[in-house]
């Protein structure tokens, strides 16, 4: 993996150089922090009590959830290049067992919010292939009426908030859903997820100090796919791993890897039970890979080489090692997989034919959704022009 | 009805709605055991505890961007800016997430949060610590924008906004902290945004103002009458979106003549936008052009020389009220 940073370091770092203290080196990673740095051959994740728990069918039912956002995303790359889907497409294809084995273990008081890369959260929460794409389509059926578009998907009603365009800029979101939930006596968590990009923005640190200085149940979840846009980790964060930027704050981190579906329940588990039992925050780092350009109109050629994502995707495919652990498992049949890819195609093609059907808003429907007020005339309680132009 | 400051009114408007309604929370710098750093929430921790009342660390991005995610949840924060100049640092969380949420998720989602704390030059605090963003708050679809001036508007307004479902932005003026005036009691009085009020009825020019304008404007038209026998009316429009437009027609329509004031830059300020709604909805009820004095085009001057002609004083508004009668 010549150039992927950010999946060369999961080992201890060393030592800072020169670092002394009382004239002797000083080794700086603890006990701890050597612990919560994983290695591949340590542990079995599949042994974790939180992956024996599960049903031969809870298996079967991640792997179906992988395959259909995979199917869903690459569906509407199609689309987009057909010209039917306008604006950005930032694929999330290659980091599916990080939101779906996140997703997958979480009660009725959790929540998820995320940024612009939000096709497989939303299809993990449980949103439908065919609201998602009619907004990527900007139908009026879509799950924002089309006014969203791809990178603001929401659905309160799954406890999903969304889909925030702006990097770094759902991370106080992020916190004040942790706040109300500790604020509502719930024994619940915000699972905040963000790209390595992310972790460069003010906002960021303001939240981790505000999350531990509180006690706030918001877990941080740093998907690591290597590169802020085009700009490799290398390039863009001093220090390393970008977890570890949670112990300035005293916040429990780790590090783990995204191919592994057992791997993220494991990790994200421990996580939201610190946050259930403890109401304290967690950092996490997830490292990814994404086989896609930032967004798909993006050149992806300038800043990594196609030996490096036909590795990743030969070796650490989310999708086919978890296929392979569930054969293994005898979990799963080839005949069987072959049905869940085939029908997670047909959703997927159905999920199109819906959005291309369905209508366009009305230049008229411009105006809904800005105010509550507007949109509930009836209960108006301001006076006044609240509009100063309209179709 | 008795006779309190400003500041006290808004502290009964916060205490009124804290008591109303167990999802309201004030947060912000120095607003609990500081007492405020103007002193507004004096008294709030005691009574509310610091669950209600909270302390933050001075990090605006991340405790605006906290309320915002909490009142998607169903909370209705109160954000204490300790000067609306700090919201700068935190203008990805107001500007793009209070004011689009709702709109970006079809209407799923509701932020009912205010954003409240003083607008205001005139203090001698330089630039960095004057700023009147009511222009470029009114200018983003989704937001409300209200700027009381008086006691009684202060309590009245700050009750509505809490109680409103939508993102408010709520301009105080420190100036004004101090100012007494009656204020009516109990926790039934409210203002509805968006709705202006003549402060004084006149025939012969309407002084259309927002803010400390308005005081301006009570003392220029007072001018205009013992010295000049003009009748002046005065319109203080209390909120800047929603906008009072009906009020503000109809009092030029009666004068014929309109002297907009503000303390807001001038450049693609509120009153260009009123200027604009005046030519176009009374155009031929004009008998002179519209006159218009705002803050001087410049950065706010530390100095007091030169801060003290930065605003509009009284004898610039009269020069420009005599300009056109």
């Amino acid at each position: 993996m010549e150039g992927l940073h950010h999946d060369t370091n999961l080992e201890p770092t060393t030592a800072i150089p020169d670092a002394k203290l009382d004239g002797k080196e000083d080794n700086i990673i603890d006990e701890q922090e050597s612990d919560l740095i994983p290695t591949d051959k340590d542990v079995d994740f599949a042994l974790l009590p939180v992956n024996q728990d599960l049903s031969d069918n809870d298996k079967i039912d991640l792997y179906d959830q992988m395959v259909r956002i995979r199917r869903f995303e690459e569906r509407s790359l199609r689309a987009y290049q057909q010209g039917k889907i306008g604006g950005f497409l930032h694929l999330y294809i290659g980091q599916e067992a990080v939101a779906v084995g996140s997703v997958s273990v979480l009660g009725k008081d959790d929540h998820v919010i995320t940024a612009y890369r939000d096709h497989g959260h939303a299809i993990a929460v449980g949103m439908n292939m065919d609201e998602c794409m009619a907004e990527l389509y900007g139908k009026k059926t879509g799950c924002s009426k089309g006014k969203g578009g791809s990178m603001h998907f929401f659905a309160p009603d799954k406890n999903f908030w969304g889909g925030h365009g702006i990097v770094g800029g759902q991370t106080p979101l992020g916190l004040g859903i942790a706040y109300a939930l500790k604020n509502f006596n719930k024994q619940g968590s915000c699972l905040c997820f963000m790209g390595d990009g992310a972790t460069n923005q003010g906002p960021f640190y303001e939240s981790l100090n505000l999350a531990a200085l509180w006690e706030l149940p918001v877990i941080y979840i740093i998907e690591n796919n290597g590169y802020s846009m085009g700009t490799a980790e290398g390039r863009h964060s001093a220090g390393d791993p970008l977890a570890r930027r949670g112990e300035s704050f005293d916040i429990s981190w780790k590090v783990a890897h995204g191919h592994d579906l057992y791997e993220v329940r494991s990790v994200v588990q421990e996580a939201v039970e610190r946050a259930h039992q403890e109401c304290k925050p967690t950092v996490l780092e997830i490292i990814t890979y994404r086989y896609r350009g930032h967004s798909v109109a993006d050149p992806d050629q300038t800043y990594r080489t196609k030996e490096e994502i036909e590795e990743y995707k030969t070796n650490k495919d989310p999708l086919n090692l978890f296929k392979r652990k569930l054969i293994e498992e005898n979990v799963l049949s080839e005949e069987r997989a072959l049905e869940i890819d085939k029908s997670a195609k047909d959703e997927a093609n159905a999920s199109a034919e819906f959005a291309s059907e369905s209508p366009f808003p009305d230049a008229d429907e411009l105006m809904d959704d800005i105010y509550w007020e507007t949109d509930n005339p009836e209960k108006r309680s301001s006076e006044g022009r609240i509009f100063f132009e309209v179709p | 009805m008795s006779i309190i400051s400003y500041r006290d009114a808004l502290n009964q408007g916060l205490a009124e709605e804290l008591q109303r309604d167990s999802n309201v929370v004030l947060m912000g710098e120095e607003v609990a055991q500081f007492k405020g750093s103007y002193k507004v929430s004096e008294g709030l921790l005691e009574k509310f505890g610091p669950s209600r009342i909270i302390d933050t660390p001075i990090s605006e991005a991340a405790f605006s961007g906290l309320a915002v995610g909490a009142s998607m949840m169903g909370m209705r924060p109160v954000v204490e800016f300790m000067f609306w100049s700090f919201c700068y640092v935190a203008f990805d969380q107001i500007f793009n997430n209070a004011a689009n949420v709702r709109y970006m998720s079809g209407g799923l989602i509701n932020v009912p949060v205010v954003f409240r704390g003083p607008a205001n030059g005139g203090t001698n605090v330089g630039a960095t610590h004057s700023h009147t963003p009511e222009n470029f708050a009114a200018n983003t679809p989704g937001m409300k924008v209200v700027c009381p001036a008086t006691p009684a508007d202060a309590k009245g307004l700050i009750k509505s906004s809490i109680r409103d479902n939508d993102p408010v932005c709520f301009m105080e003026n420190t100036i004004l902290y101090n100012l007494k005036d009656e204020v009516p009691e109990g926790e039934d009085f409210i203002i509805p945004l968006g709705k202006a009020k003549i402060v004084t009825e006149g025939n012969d020019i309407s002084i259309i103002a927002h803010g400390k304008a308005v005081h301006t404007a009570i003392e220029v038209a007072e001018e205009l009458s013992d010295k000049h026998n003009v009748s002046a009316e005065i319109l203080d429009l209390r909120s800047i979106r929603p906008l009072d437009q009906e009020a503000i027609i109809a009092s030029v329509k009666k004068t014929n003549r309109a002297l907009l004031v503000e303390e807001n830059k001038p450049f693609c300020g509120v009153d260009a936008q009123i200027c604009f709604l005046i030519q176009d909805q009374a155009f031929d009820y004009l008998d002179a052009p519209i006159a218009r004095v705002s803050a001087v085009d410049a950065p706010q001057a530390y100095s007091k020389s030169l801060e003290s002609v930065q605003l509009p004083g009284r004898e610039k508004v009269l020069k420009a009220a005599l300009n056109i009668l």
